[in-house]
């Protein structure tokens, strides 16, 4: 039921794309965009096994709420969803899922892009990869985010 | 309103001050910037991350020089790596 499709969520549950997407395209959207950002099997030369995610749970959503609300108004685009998941995430799975609808194209795809980067750039998760021979926090932008 | 102030640490920043959570007390003029020079005191360790840590009170992001008040939730953010 796409009523109960929640627009951010965290969970320890496969993601599936299409289940996140349902419903999202309201009568005057003309696009749709699905990212799915998957675990890579290789990584720097490493084999990857699994990846373990830690997040500041109670501050995610609203970070995405933030995220979202930020690229609705700089693109115009109607609603936009974003799912990642938390605990172990295999290779070939899912780890993020962001949609974005719109009525046309171009700014779905540009505010799909930018939701993302901003889910890098600032969402309260961190990710440990576990390969073979080790493992390692991984860390993304050094620069601190202040507001 | 408790006199204390909830500090939280996570992923790598969490393993280099061994725990993830202690509770200070708060007096005038505490900043999120002299909680940290605090742990990082204790737990040098830490000091790796004192150019990239963010800070979040109350669960939004704030500069370091902020000044605390009693029962906040302070929490050291490393680099993050979702997605």
């Amino acid at each position: 039921m796409s009523g109960a499709v929640k627009a951010f969520r965290l969970t320890r549950d496969p993601l599936d794309e299409a289940a996140v997407a349902a419903g999202l395209a309201g009568a005057a959207d003309g696009a749709v965009v699905v990212f799915s950002g998957v675990v890579r099997g290789q990584n720097l030369g490493r084999s990857v096994l699994h990846l373990e995610y830690e997040a500041y749970e109670p501050m995610v959503l609203p970070v995405f709420e933030r995220i979202a609300g930020a690229v609705r108004e700089q693109f115009g685009v109607s609603a936009v969803r974003i799912h990642h998941r938390i605990g172990r995430v295999g290779t070939g799975e899912a780890s993020v899922v962001v949609v974005v609808a719109s009525g046309h194209r171009r700014a779905a795809f540009d505010a799909a892009r930018h939701a993302m980067d901003e889910v890098k750039r600032i969402a309260p998760i961190w990710k440990r990869e576990f390969f073979e021979g080790g493992d390692v926090w991984v860390e993304g932008p050094k620069e601190p985010v202040t507001e | 309103m408790s006199a204390a102030v909830t500090v939280l640490l996570f992923a790598a920043a969490r393993e280099a001050y061994g725990r993830g959570r202690l509770t200070l007390q708060h007096r005038d003029g505490l900043t999120a910037a002299a909680v940290w020079e605090r742990l990082v005191r204790e737990r040098p360790a830490l000091d790796a991350y004192t150019k990239s840590v963010s800070v979040a009170r109350n669960r939004q992001f704030v500069p370091r020089e902020v000044e605390l008040a009693p029962g906040d939730e302070l929490a050291f953010l490393p680099p993050v790596s979702g997605g």
